[in-house]
């Protein structure tokens, strides 16, 4: 990594932006169909978002703050600040989309040995390998610590057999990172192991389920007889707690910020409001303002966040207020913007496009990843001390 | 951009503020003063003075040891936490940043006096219920080479133990800001009694008289100097909200954790657990706004309405959940005089309303976000 200065890294990006950003991609990317999520079987829905992933990829802008040997650009939390300053500047549609980058990502840099990084990372990067994640069971919502699936120890691998809810996209995924059962005899957070699955193979097996958004983003997924060798294990043999809860604040942390709309553009919501709404009616009005208010107050505290974790103070379990305010308030903005969009918010694909869609898909927010409740237990136990 | 984390300076300004307050003035000597009828402790803030913080937004060459918004926000919010009773924001932070914004001896004098504790002000706006400053009707009839001001204002926190007053007045073209002695003949203070319990004052303007030498700043240009004033104000309030918001929610909880019915703590009922959870994310949310309106202030004064209106309305919010879940969570007890929480709740009313409510302010970030 060459050595310059925020504001040289500034002008150099602005630049190769310029230079490489096709004109398609500069449509800020909002709505489900924009996003590229890569993966073995991907389809490119344009040449553009072919040509812009490869790109990026080779300047490691798909995951600009992952080290350079992983597949990233090594930039500092400044400079990734600058990234997605003149990123926005272009309205640049955000490269690669993937639980790779957000949640195993982070997870296996944390864990991992560095052949597990060299092995998974880059791929992930250059969206070569789409990942999904084998958290929930049909026993284990909240009670996520209550996974059943269980591996078998068969010497150099283990025999895995069980069911997961709620795998996003498990239909088009290549891997799998899963919560498995190692030790039916230890405590239930003692037993578990954070293994990693190819799924093409014949003991995996997903099925979508239909949501009341018309969509079907998550799955059921079995593994029946499946193999899964050894060395596929993200830290310690029964100490997989530790790895999932922190993929968990990274989760928790992703989620919040969407909520408080940076990661889409971060479009101020009377603007938002007003393209559907001539004049807003003075209780929505109110309404809107107090969630602008909340949205760009919830906006800075992700901001302080990030920058204490900059300081080596990490969010820890903190992480649950920004999950439950970031999803609670998005909730919200999606409530004003049916109610802006009145009876042309009813129809699916109406003149508002997705938006009724939208709308419903945000009520999984504040339940994926752990329910408001839980964030709240967690926020009243850990940091406030209060008595279970 | 300044980062939004404390640095390890300000972290420490934070430690020997509280030592201090907790020392000098924790809630129970305002209880002594309610109890007495006092609504201003001078020795108090001699030795507030004596630290640095009457000047804290005084220049060094003014005798000021100039900390910055930041470093006041940091000392309102230990003043909030226990209630401290001081004339910190309507002389150190409004009056001082006012007078700042002029560049004549006789500001620099006054900013000398006031880093030394010498004189105190008050900031006279107000004549409605509401905070409203372009609705400024009081006159300031040209006379002679000078003014006649003759109107009423309300609310002048401070306006009773103050020195001097800040005194927004109409003239011919726009708005005035005079800097008159609050014992000049023709006004009339009464002092209000407040539900805080802190000063504040109905003040009666009668034909005073007024010079050249009285405005600070330029005639018809009020906003030139009080708008940063009340930006400085408003960050600061929102500060000692958070404070007494932080204060009001220590109590809650530790009552929690201490308060036994049905043989069990009551900090053990989800029910409960739940709403101080959220009281507490809350106050997380508007810490960051406080912490950016201070650092926006700092490094781009030009530009921190929408930081500054953030953070007020945010502190008037969460400081009025604080002080309801407060006295809901403690029962009977906190609805008694004899108990503290009352003193936070009456505190927040106050300081909702003051240099604007959550209103004013909302409709200040609308206009700033395409509303």
């Amino acid at each position: 990594m060459t050595v310059n200065t925020p504001e040289e890294f500034r002008a150099e990006l602005r630049d190769w932006l310029e230079m490489n950003c096709p004109g398609e991609m500069r449509d800020g990317g909002l709505g489900e169909d924009s996003i590229c999520w890569g993966g073995k079987d991907w389809v490119f829905t344009s040449n553009a978002q072919k040509v812009w992933l490869e790109r990026c990829a080779a300047k490691g802008y798909t995951v600009p703050t992952w080290p350079v040997e992983y597949g990233g650009a090594g930039l500092d939390r400044t400079r990734e600040k600058v990234f997605h300053e003149e990123m926005s500047a272009i309205n640049a549609r955000s490269p690669l989309q993937s639980f790779g980058i957000w949640m195993l990502g982070p997870a296996l840099l944390h864990f991992g040995s560095h052949e597990q990084k060299l092995h998974y990372l880059p791929p992930i990067a250059r969206g070569e390998v789409r990942w999904c994640q084998g958290y929930s069971e049909p026993g284990a919502g909240s009670d996520l610590a209550n996974v059943q699936t269980r591996g078998e120890d068969k010497g150099d691998h283990w025999l895995v057999n069980g069911q997961k809810i709620w795998t996003s996209y498990a239909d088009k995924a290549d891997w799998i990172f899963a919560l498995v059962r190692t030790d039916r005899n230890a405590p239930k957070h003692k037993g578990i192991s954070f293994l990693l699955c190819d799924m093409d193979q014949t003991g995996v097996e997903t099925r979508p389920i239909k949501m009341i958004s018309g969509i079907s983003p998550f799955c059921e997924t079995f593994f029946t007889d499946a193999k899964i060798p050894k060395h596929q294990i993200v830290g310690e043999e029964n100490r997989g707690w530790d790895v999932a809860k922190y993929l968990l604040t990274h989760e928790r942390e992703m989620i919040s910020g969407g909520g408080a709309g940076l990661s889409g553009g971060g479009r101020a919501l009377g603007a938002v409001l007003s393209d559907t709404m001539e004049t807003l009616d003075a209780t929505t009005r109110a309404d809107a303002m107090r969630c602008e208010i909340d949205a760009l107050a919830i906006g800075l505290t992700l901001e302080r966040y990030k920058d204490q974790s900059e300081a080596g103070q990490g969010a820890g379990d903190a992480s649950a207020m920004l999950k439950y305010t970031g999803t609670e308030l998005n909730k919200q903005r999606h409530e004003l913007m049916m109610s802006a969009g009145g009876s042309d918010a009813l129809e699916w694909d109406g003149p508002l496009g997705n938006r009724a869609g939208d709308w419903l898909r945000t009520k999984a927010n504040s339940i994926e990843g752990g329910t408001s409740e839980v964030m709240l237990s967690i926020v009243s136990r850990r940091v406030l001390g209060l008595p279970a | 951009m300044k980062k939004l984390v404390m640095t390890e300076e300000e972290k420490m300004l934070a430690d020997m503020a509280r030592g201090f307050l907790d020392g000098a003035a924790p809630v129970s000597r305002f209880r002594e003063m309610r109890d007495a009828g006092h609504t201003y402790d001078k020795a108090l803030w001699q030795e507030m003075a004596d630290m640095g913080w009457a000047g804290v937004l005084v220049p060094e060459d003014a005798g000021g040891s100039d900390m910055g918004f930041a470093a006041t926000n940091i000392i309102a919010r230990e003043l909030g936490k226990t209630l401290a009773v001081s004339p910190f924001l309507s002389t150190a932070v409004i009056a001082a940043t006012a007078l700042r914004q002029v560049s004549d001896k006789r500001a620099k004098d006054a900013l000398s006096r006031i880093a030394l504790g010498q004189v105190t002000y008050a900031l006279a706006v107000d004549e409605g219920v509401k905070f409203d400053p372009d609705a400024t009707a009081m006159e300031a009839r040209a006379d002679g080479n000078g003014f006649r001001l003759n109107g009423k204002k309300q609310f002048v926190v401070d306006g009773a133990l103050a020195d001097r007053l800040l005194v927004l007045a109409r003239t011919e073209n726009g708005l005035t800001v005079f800097d008159i002695p609050a014992e000049r003949a023709g006004i009339e203070r009464v002092a209000s009694n407040m539900i805080d319990a802190r000063d504040a004052a109905r003040i009666t303007f009668q034909n005073v008289e007024a010079t050249g030498e009285d405005v600070l700043g330029a005639v018809d240009h009020a906003m030139k100097v009080l708008k940063p004033a009340l930006q400085a104000g408003q960050a600061a309030l929102a500060a000692e909200m958070a404070g007494l918001t932080s204060g009001a929610f220590g109590m809650t909880v530790d009552y929690l954790k201490e308060r036994k019915q049905f043989g069990v703590e009551i900090g053990r009922f989800q029910a409960l657990q739940h709403r101080a959870a959220h009281l507490w994310c809350e106050i997380e949310v508007t810490a960051s706004a406080i912490l950016n309106a201070g650092r926006m202030l700092d490094h781009d004064p030009e530009n921190a309405e929408l930081a500054v209106s953030l953070a007020k309305a945010r502190a008037t919010d969460t400081a009025k959940l604080a002080v309801m879940e407060g006295v809901q969570m403690h029962g009977g007890i906190g609805m008694t005089d004899a108990y503290d929480m009352g003193f936070y709740m009456k505190r927040a009313r106050v300081g909702a309303e003051w240099l604007g409510d959550y209103s004013y302010h909302a409709e200040k970030v609308a206009a700033a976000r395409g509303f």
